[in-house]
């Protein structure tokens, strides 16, 4: 359960853009240290957006959200960078660099952000043998399957050691096998200590793992699950 | 630093066309400001060692007391432009003429050379609208008959410098403009065809000056380059210069490594003005 502090705390969060409706209308809730949250709900309900808030890749229209000390309301572009090395992101299209291996893609992420590249090899290595990369650290991505690539993406995400890593919809594009596989990839880096936030269309996968889910509908939050009795919800 | 050096070399890789291209308009818009340059560098040397040479010469009417001439002579040295007054008696003026025309020696007769003045004026009074002006206040002097100076030739050395300073600045400035605008557009290109990194690298945490950085050393080392290869054009079209026409001076070196550095700004400022704007783009 959620007693660890407060990494993630969304205040009476609305978004919305200049052109099109959509967006968010005053969504609260908080994420606390070393938990696993799903977002669910249909498509368009939001949970890309809330994920998008958390890294700061858009910032609320009213409210606040708060990432690990880094306020909406204060944010100078060079926090918003610091901040994202804390955090690892992952999509449903893996955002792989097609030009380059598993490897390579992996010590981007830590290249980028200025690590001395005495310490990128054993840090790539470990990372990719966490997901169980080990054999094909040298494949294109267009050798991989699907999981695979969404293995190489966590593993790049990870290898910044996160404390918390954001999911959108990272089974999306996978079948059913590599999706299980995926998820249980994701719980034990939860088990470690990482924080998981993960939006999600598999509710089955949410019913079952027992885990804290955010339900949205229409840019509201309409269900916390944290906030009712859990059995409730399983009939 | 070696990172972005590498994506420097892949971007140049990917339109190699484009990357000459600003190379050489950084090149001409160098090339064009120092080839006027160099001819009005060359005028202005010129035109310094004719402007030792100006002098104001006042003929003095025939028959003139010395003492008023003389009095006269202290004025004139009183004039703030005026560095010297030597009074030319018809005597002097014979030896001088007896020396310097040998030849014609025989010719000269005392009162064919009337007495004069001879002026010089200071270092920076030289140019022609000072000159022109000492000489109308010697011409007040009711003794003085007539006033006569290089005008004309003075005048055209000013207006050559003139024509090649401005000539080569609006030329100079017009490839610059191109360069910058070209060296702009390049940076579009691979900024589109890097968006992909460029939407990782923010993903991870890279910073914007870190985003931006390999964009600049771009454009940097095309000025850079551009430079280089104008000062060596020069460097050829002075030589051709000197073997055709007359021995043209070559600028000396700290105002080549300007040209150079001017080069690496026109370069620097191209992508700098444009790498904001495609970045906000993808
Ligand atoms: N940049 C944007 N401009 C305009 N509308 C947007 C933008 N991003 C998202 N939206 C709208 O906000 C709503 C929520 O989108 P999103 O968070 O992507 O939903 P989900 O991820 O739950 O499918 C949608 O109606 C979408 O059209
Ligand atoms: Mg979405």
């Amino acid at each position: 359960m959620s007693s660890g502090p407060t990494i993630i705390k969304f205040t009476s969060v609305s978004k919305s853009w200049a052109r099109g409706s959509g967006g968010l209308q005053k969504v609260s809730f908080a994420a606390a240290k070393g938990e696993f949250v799903f977002l669910t709900g249909p498509s368009g309900a939001g949970k890309s957006t809330i994920l998008k808030l958390c890294y700061m890749d858009e910032l609320p229209s009213a409210g606040e959200v708060r990432v690990s000390g880094v306020s909406s309301l204060s944010t100078k572009r060079t926090e918003i960078s610091r901040l994202r090395r804390t955090l690892g992101i992952v999509f449903q299209d893996f955002r792989l660099l097609e030009d380059r291996t598993a490897w390579a893609n992996v010590a981007f992420a830590l290249e980028v952000t200025g690590t001395h590249h005495k310490a990128i090899p054993p840090r790539v290595q470990k990372v990719l043998e966490r997901v169980g990369l080990g054999p094909k650290m040298q494949a294109m991505p267009s050798e991989l399957s699907g999981g695979e690539q969404q293995r190489v993406a966590i593993a790049r995400a990870l290898v910044n050691d996160p404390f918390v890593l954001l999911a959108d919809e990272p089974t999306g594009n996978l079948d059913d096998r590599a999706s299980r596989a995926v998820f249980q990839l994701l719980k034990d880096i939860n088990t470690s200590g990482t924080a998981v936030m993960m939006a999600t269309h598999d509710l089955d996968l949410v019913r079952n793992s027992g885990f804290r889910s955010l339900e949205l509908n229409k840019g509201a939050l309409v269900y916390d699950s944290s906030d009712a009795p859990l059995p409730e919800k399983e009939h | 630093m070696s990172l972005a050096l590498r994506e420097v070399w892949t971007a140049f890789r990917r339109a190699p066309g484009l990357g000459v291209l600003s190379v050489f308009t950084v090149a001409f818009s160098l090339f064009a400001f120092g080839l006027f340059g160099l001819v009005a560098y060359n005028t202005r040397l010129a035109l310094e060692r004719l402007e030792e040479r100006v002098e104001i010469r006042a003929y003095v009417t025939e028959g003139t007391e010395t003492d008023a001439v003389a009095a006269a002579v202290g004025d004139i040295r009183a004039f703030p432009e005026v560095s010297n007054v030597t009074y030319v008696s018809p005597d002097d003026a014979l030896k001088k003429a007896r020396i310097e025309m040998a030849e014609f020696k025989d010719v000269f007769e005392p009162e064919f050379l009337p007495a004069s003045l001879e002026v010089r004026l200071k270092p920076g009074n030289r140019d022609p609208d000072q000159v022109k002006a000492v000489a109308r206040r010697l011409n007040g002097y009711p003794f003085v008959d007539d006033v006569r100076y290089g005008e004309e030739w003075v005048q055209k050395f000013y207006s050559v410098r003139r024509a090649a300073t401005a000539a080569g600045i609006i030329l100079g400035i017009a490839f610059a403009f191109a360069a910058m605008i070209i060296i702009g557009s390049t940076i579009r290109t691979s900024v589109l065809a890097r968006s992909r990194e460029i939407g990782i690298m923010r993903l991870v945490g890279a910073t914007d000056g870190f985003i931006r950085a390999p964009f600049l050393i771009d454009g940097l080392l095309k000025g850079l380059i551009g430079g280089m290869m104008a000062v060596t054009l020069m460097w050829v079209t002075r030589a051709a210069l000197t073997a055709t026409v007359f021995a043209f001076q070559f600028f000396p070196t700290p105002v080549l490594l300007l040209g150079i550095l001017v080069g690496a700004v026109i370069g620097l400022l191209g992508s700098a003005l444009s790498v904001g704007r495609q970045l906000k783009r993808v």
